[in-house]
C-alpha cells in the first residue's frame, strides 16, 4: 500500500494528474474502509487529503452555504446556525450511519463515492446545491443535479477532485426530507426523498430509485402546476416517469416505488 | 446464600477493560495465518485446481484432503461430512484446500490465485420438492430424520368435531450474529496439540479432532479462549475449523491461526433450519382442542450434522403447552444442497411454536373465541399429559402466569384502545398479540444419559476452591452462575470460586454448553460436587474451608483434593426412545409473552413498541444475568420474526455482511420487561431450570399475532419484512 500526503491543494492536483499511477482520495474513509475487506488487489494507492486545510471550510454567507470537501456530517449537526437554515441537511446528516461515521463521512465523499442510496445527496440537490472541481487545468461550477450521467458515472475528470460545495440561501416554506432504512440506525436506504419549495418552485429528489440519486422532475412539474392527487396510485403515475428503481438485495422495485409514491402522497394531503 | 444474588460476573472486567483475549488476539512466536479455499457451487466435482504460476507456491503450506491422517469426516451424529473435500461436494463455500503464510497480505493474494475446475451436479435447493433420483444424496429419499409421535386416535375425532381448522406456517433461516467471528489457533506443545480458541463444546471439538487424526485423545488439548456469543453457532462448526486449523499447523510444523472474516462466517457456517409446519386442528365450539395433526418440515441442508435433533425438539414442542387428548406428531429433516443448518437457540422449538401460537390465534378468530380465553380453556394442568404422554406435575399455574403477562402489557385496555386508533389514523396500525409456550431444559430424551455428564470441584493447596467444568462462558454468565451455586454449597461467597478455563487436558467431560442444560443440569453437578469436597474434608464449610484445604494438602503432599459428581437419571424420569414416550425433559420452563406493534402502511415497516416476557424458570440463580438472558432472547426474536432474511443463491447465503443482513439496532427495540416466577424444580441447583433458550421461543409468534391483528390479516411466515408485508397486504386487496 502506498499513501501520499500533499500538503497543499496543488500538490494534490498534481498527484491527480498522473494517469498511469492516479491515487485514491481518501478524506473520511468510510467508503473506502466498507470495500476494504473486498478490494480486489493488495496493492492500493491513496491519497490522504487530511493536510489539506483549506478544504475543512464550513461558511455560511449571506448568499450561501460554503462546504469544503473534507467538512463533515458533524460539523452540520453541531452548527445551530446550518441547521436552523438548511433544516434538512442536519436530519439527512443525523441519520447517515451512526456518530462514528458521522464525524467522519464528508459531504464531498458522499458525492464522490457515488451510491446512488447517498444519504446527503438528496437534500443537498434539493436545494440546488452545485459540485466546485478543480484539477491542474482549472476550476469549475457544476449543478449537483447534473453531475451524474450512469451509475457511479459523472462528468468529473479523472484528473479532477471534489474540493468544495455550494448551497444557494433562498426562503423556504416547505422543507421535508424522509429516509426509509432496513432500521432505525445503522441502515443504508431503502427509499429516501426530499422536497422542498421556494420562489423557484419544487424541488423533489429521491435515492435509491435510480441508478444515481436524482431529482423528479415530471413531480416537480405537477406540483408546480397545483395538481391534487387522490391517492397514491395517483402520485405513482406521476413519479414512475422520474424514476427506475430495481430489484436488489436491500429491497424490491415494486417495493421502492410504492413506498416513494405513498410516503410523498401521505405528506402532501396532510400539508394541502 | 449466593443462590439468587446479583453476584457480579466473573469475566465482566477483563471483557469491560479489554483485557480479555479472544482468538484473533492470541499470537504465537513463529505463527501463520491460515485461509480457507472454498467450493464455487450448490453441487458438483471437483475436476482440476489451478495454482497461478505467479505465485511462488513454496512460500506457503498448503494442505488438502490426502494430509488428513484419519477419517475424513467431522464426526458428529453422523460421519457424512467431509473435513475437506476429495471429490464431490454438496454444497457452496464447503472447505476444499486451506493454505497458510505467515503474511496476511500474500495470503490474500494467493486465496485469489487459486480457481477450481468443477463439474455441476443436480442440485436440489427446496426442500419442499420431491427429489428427482439424481438429486438422491441421502439414503432412499433425501430424508435425514423422520419421527412420529402418536397420542389417542386423533382418525376417530376428525370425523365428527365441529370444526376442524388448517394453516400452514413458515419460518426462514436465521443466521447467528456472535459478536465474535469463529476461529481457531492451533500449535504444538510439549507433544500435545493444543487447540485453542471460540466454541461452545470442548469435548465435542476433541471428537472430531481424535477421529480426524486417528490420533489418541490425550494427544490433543482442546482450550476455550474468551467466546464472544455462540448462540448454537460455535455448537459444531468450531469443530470444522479447529481440524483445519491442527492440519495446518501439523504440516507447517507452526503455530498456525485460522480466523474467518464477518463475510467468510456468514457464507460458510450453519444458520437456524427454515421450518414449514402444518397444523389441521379439531376443536369443539368452546375451542377446546379435540384432536391435533401435525406435520413438520425441516430444510437440513446439505448434512446431517444436529438435524435429527433438532427435528427432534421441534416436534416434541409443537403441541404447546396445551392439553390436547389425541395428537399425531410427524416430522422430517430433508437434505437441500445449502450449507448444513445446525444448532441455533432454540433447536427447532422457536419453529414449531412460532406455527402452534400462529395457529391458536387463527382457531381463534376462526371460531369467534377470544386469544386468550382460548389459551386460558386450552392449557395444561397437573396431572394431565403431554404429547409423549409425560405427565405435567410441575406446579406451575399457566393461567395465573398469562394472567400476569396481560396485567403487565395492559393487554385489554390496550386492545380496545388500539380499535378506535385504527380506525381513524390515516396511515398508522397498532396490535398486540400473545404468545404462550414451554421450554425443556437440558438433551432431549435420554440425551443426558447417554452423555453421562462429570464434574469436580477441586480443592487447591492455597486453599482455594476451583470448578472443573467445560462449560464454556461465551457471555451468558455461566461462570459466575456456576460459582455462585459452588459457593452455596459450600457456604462461602462466591468471590472465593474460582471456574477453571476449559481445557479437555485438565477438565472433566460435562457435555456441551448448549440445550440450556447448564443452569440445571450441570448446576446440580456441581453443587454435588462442591458438597463431596465438603464430606472429604469432614463436612467443612464456610469461612474455615479455606484453612482446612490448606490442611488437607499439607497432610497429604502432592495428591489431589476433588469432589466429584457424575449424573445419574432421576428414578421418576422415564423415556423410551423407539416409540417417542415418556418423559422428553425432566424439566421444562413456562411463558406467556405480549408483544404490541405499530405498522406504518406508507412503508409497510412494523416497529415493536412494547414487550413483556414473563416467564417461570424455577429458581432464578442471578437476576441480573437471567434477566439479560431474556432481553437478547427477545431481541434476537424481534429480528428473526421483522428484519432479518437470509437471502440465498444456490443455496449459500448471499446478504453475508452486517449491512445487508439486518439485525435489529438498539432504536429498533421497545422497552422490554421482565418478570419472573419461581416454582423450584428438583432437578436443578436450588431449584433452577433452563432459561437460555426459551426467551427466543415466544417473540415472533407474539410479535406477528400483533402484526395480524393491526392489519386485520393473518400472517403465517416470518420474516415479515416490509417488502412482505406489502405483497401479502397488496395481494390480498386484489
Amino acid at each position: 500500500m502506498q499513501v501520499h500526503r500533499p500538503a497543499t491543494l496543488d500538490e494534490a492536483l498534481q498527484l491527480m494528474q498522473r494517469p498511469d499511477a492516479r491515487p485514491q482520495p481518501i478524506a473520511g474513509g468510510t467508503d473506502l474502509l466498507v470495500s476494504w475487506h473486498h478490494r480486489a488487489k493488495e496493492s492500493v494507492r491513496l491519497m490522504d487529503m487530511s493536510r489539506l486545510e483549506e478544504l475543512r471550510t464550513l461558511r455560511l454567507t449571506n448568499e450561501s452555504l460554503e462546504i469544503g470537501a473534507l467538512a463533515t456530517y458533524w460539523d452540520v449537526i453541531t452548527s445551530a446556525e446550518i441547521s436552523e437554515t438548511f433544516p434538512l441537511l442536519a436530519q439527512a446528516a443525523k441519520q447517515v450511519g451512526a456518530m462514528q461515521i458521522q464525524t467522519r463521512g464528508t459531504w464531498a465523499g458522499n458525492i464522490g463515492n457515488g451510491s446512488p442510496a447517498a444519504d446527503g445527496v438528496p437534500v443537498l440537490m434539493a436545494y440546488d446545491a452545485t459540485v466546485t472541481l478543480a484539477s491542474s487545468r482549472g476550476r469549475r461550477d457544476v449543478a449537483l443535479c447534473d453531475y451524474w450521467t450512469g451509475y457511479k458515472k459523472s462528468v468529473k475528470a479523472d484528473d479532477e477532485l471534489i474540493v468544495g460545495i455550494r448551497v444557494p440561501r433562498r426562503a423556504c416554506d416547505f422543507e421535508w426530507f424522509h429516509k426509509v432504512g432496513a432500521r432505525a440506525a445503522q441502515a443504508i436506504t431503502k427509499v429516501g426523498v426530499a422536497m422542498v419549495h421556494s420562489a423557484d418552485g419544487w424541488r423533489v429528489t429521491a435515492n435509491s430509485v435510480a441508478p444515481f440519486v436524482c431529482r423528479c422532475r415530471a413531480m416537480e412539474a405537477a406540483l408546480d402546476r397545483g395538481e391534487v392527487f387522490q391517492g397514491p396510485d395517483d402520485v405513482r403515475q406521476v413519479i414512475s416517469r422520474d424514476v427506475s428503481p430495481i430489484d436488489d438485495l436491500r429491497s424490491t422495485a415494486a417495493y421502492r416505488l410504492a413506498v416513494l409514491s405513498r410516503l410523498v402522497f401521505f405528506r402532501m394531503s396532510g400539508h394541502l | 446464600m449466593s443462590i439468587g444474588t446479583n453476584t457480579i460476573r466473573v469475566d465482566g472486567c477483563a471483557k469491560l477493560t479489554g483485557a480479555a483475549m479472544y482468538v484473533d488476539d492470541l499470537t504465537l512466536p513463529g505463527m501463520l495465518h491460515g485461509a480457507t479455499i472454498r467450493t464455487p457451487i450448490a453441487r458438483g466435482r471437483i475436476k482440476k485446481i489451478h495454482f497461478d504460476p505467479a505465485i511462488n507456491w513454496s512460500e506457503f503450506v498448503v494442505v488438502d484432503h490426502r494430509d488428513i491422517p484419519g477419517g475424513n469426516a467431522v464426526a458428529l451424529i453422523e460421519r457424512d461430512q467431509p473435513a475437506l473435500v476429495a471429490s464431490e461436494f454438496r454444497h457452496k463455500h464447503e472447505a476444499v484446500l486451506l493454505i497458510a503464510n505467515a503474511s496476511v497480505h500474500k495470503l490474500r493474494d494467493a486465496v485469489r490465485a487459486i480457481r477450481l475446475e468443477v463439474e455441476p451436479l443436480p442440485a436440489i435447493l427446496d426442500a419442499r420438492a420431491t427429489a428427482r433420483p439424481e438429486q438422491i444424496q441421502h439414503g432412499a429419499d433425501n430424508v435425514l430424520k423422520r419421527l412420529t409421535i402418536h397420542k389417542g386416535d386423533p382418525g376417530a375425532v376428525f370425523a365428527s368435531a365441529p370444526h376442524v381448522i388448517e394453516g400452514t406456517y413458515h419460518t426462514g433461516a436465521q443466521e447467528h450474529v456472535y459478536l465474535e467471528t469463529q476461529g481457531m489457533l492451533a500449535h504444538r506443545e510439549n507433544g500435545r496439540m493444543v487447540v485453542r480458541g471460540s466454541m461452545q463444546c470442548p469435548y465435542y471439538v476433541l471428537d472430531s479432532l481424535t477421529h480426524a487424526f486417528g490420533w489418541p485423545r490425550e494427544a490433543f488439548s482442546v482450550v476455550q479462549a474468551a467466546v464472544g456469543g455462540g448462540f448454537g453457532g460455535k455448537e459444531d462448526y468450531p469443530s470444522n475449523i479447529a481440524i483445519h486449523a491442527a492440519l495446518l499447523a501439523e504440516k507447517a510444523g507452526a503455530p498456525v491461526k485460522l480466523v474467518y472474516d464477518r463475510q467468510e462466517d456468514m457464507a460458510a457456517t450453519t444458520k437456524r433450519h427454515p421450518s414449514w409446519v402444518r397444523h389441521r386442528t379439531a376443536v369443539d365450539k368452546d375451542g377446546r382442542l379435540l384432536a391435533m395433526e401435525i406435520e413438520v418440515m425441516l430444510d437440513g441442508g446439505a448434512y446431517v450434522t444436529l438435524s435429527p435433533v433438532v427435528l427432534s425438539r421441534g416436534c416434541i414442542h409443537s403441541s404447546g403447552p396445551y392439553f390436547c387428548e389425541h395428537i399425531h406428531i410427524h416430522g422430517e429433516a430433508r437434505l437441500t444442497n445449502s450449507m448444513p443448518y445446525g444448532a441455533f437457540r432454540g433447536f427447532g422449538a422457536p419453529q414449531t411454536i412460532f406455527a402452534m401460537e400462529r395457529h391458536m390465534d387463527v382457531i381463534g378468530s376462526r371460531i369467534g373465541v377470544d386469544p386468550v380465553e382460548l389459551r386460558r380453556r386450552n392449557f395444561l394442568r397437573d396431572g394431565q399429559t403431554m404429547a409423549t404422554g409425560q405427565i405435567y406435575r410441575d406446579g406451575t399455574d399457566l393461567v395465573a402466569l398469562m394472567d400476569r403477562t396481560l396485567r403487565e402489557a395492559d393487554y385489554h385496555a390496550k386492545r380496545k384502545s388500539h380499535a378506535s386508533f385504527n380506525a381513524t389514523h390515516p396511515y398508522l396500525r397498532r396490535g398486540i398479540g400473545i404468545a404462550s409456550f414451554h421450554h425443556g431444559s437440558g438433551f432431549t430424551g435420554g440425551g443426558e444419559t447417554k452423555l453421562a455428564s462429570e464434574v469436580w470441584v477441586e480443592g487447591m493447596p492455597d486453599g482455594s476452591v476451583e470448578v472443573q467444568t467445560a462449560q464454556t462462558d461465551m457471555g451468558q454468565g455461566t461462570s459466575t452462575i456456576l460459582a455462585q451455586v459452588a459457593a452455596d454449597a459450600l457456604e462461602m461467597s462466591p468471590g472465593g470460586v474460582l471456574v477453571a478455563t476449559p481445557d479437555t487436558a485438565r477438565v472433566p467431560n460435562s457435555g456441551p454448553t448448549v440445550a440450556s442444560r447448564t443452569a440445571m443440569v450441570v448446576g446440580k453437578l456441581t453443587h454435588r460436587a462442591a458438597e463431596d469436597l465438603s464430606k472429604q474434608l469432614g463436612g467443612v464449610r464456610g469461612p474455615s474451608i479455606t484453612g482446612a484445604i490448606r490442611a488437607w494438602h499439607a497432610a497429604n503432599p502432592g495428591k489431589n483434593l476433588v469432589g466429584r459428581a457424575k449424573y445419574e437419571k432421576p428414578a421418576t424420569i422415564v423415556w423410551n426412545d423407539a416409540t417417542y414416550q415418556g418423559d422428553a425433559y425432566a424439566s421444562y420452563s413456562w411463558a406467556t409473552y405480549v408483544a404490541e406493534v405499530e405498522v406504518d402502511l406508507r412503508t409497510y415497516a412494523t416497529r415493536v413498541t412494547d414487550f413483556v416476557a414473563a416467564q417461570e424458570v424455577g429458581r432464578v440463580l442471578n437476576p441480573t444475568l437471567a434477566r439479560g438472558q431474556v432481553q437478547g432472547g427477545v431481541v434476537q426474536g424481534i429480528g428473526w420474526a421483522i428484519y432479518e432474511d437470509v437471502v440465498l443463491e444456490d443455496g449459500a447465503m448471499k446478504n453475508c455482511q452486517m449491512t445487508n443482513y439486518i439485525i435489529p439496532a438498539s432504536a429498533d427495540l421497545p422497552p422490554i420487561r421482565v418478570f419472573f416466577e419461581e416454582t423450584p424444580s428438583p432437578y436443578g441447583p436450588g431449584g433452577a431450570k433452563g432459561i437460555g433458550e426459551m426467551p427466543i421461543d415466544g417473540p415472533a409468534p407474539a410479535v406477528v399475532n400483533a402484526i395480524s391483528a393491526a392489519v386485520g390479516m393473518s400472517i403465517d411466515a416470518i420474516p415479515v419484512t416490509p417488502e412482505r408485508l406489502m405483497e401479502r397486504l397488496d395481494g390480498a386487496h386484489g
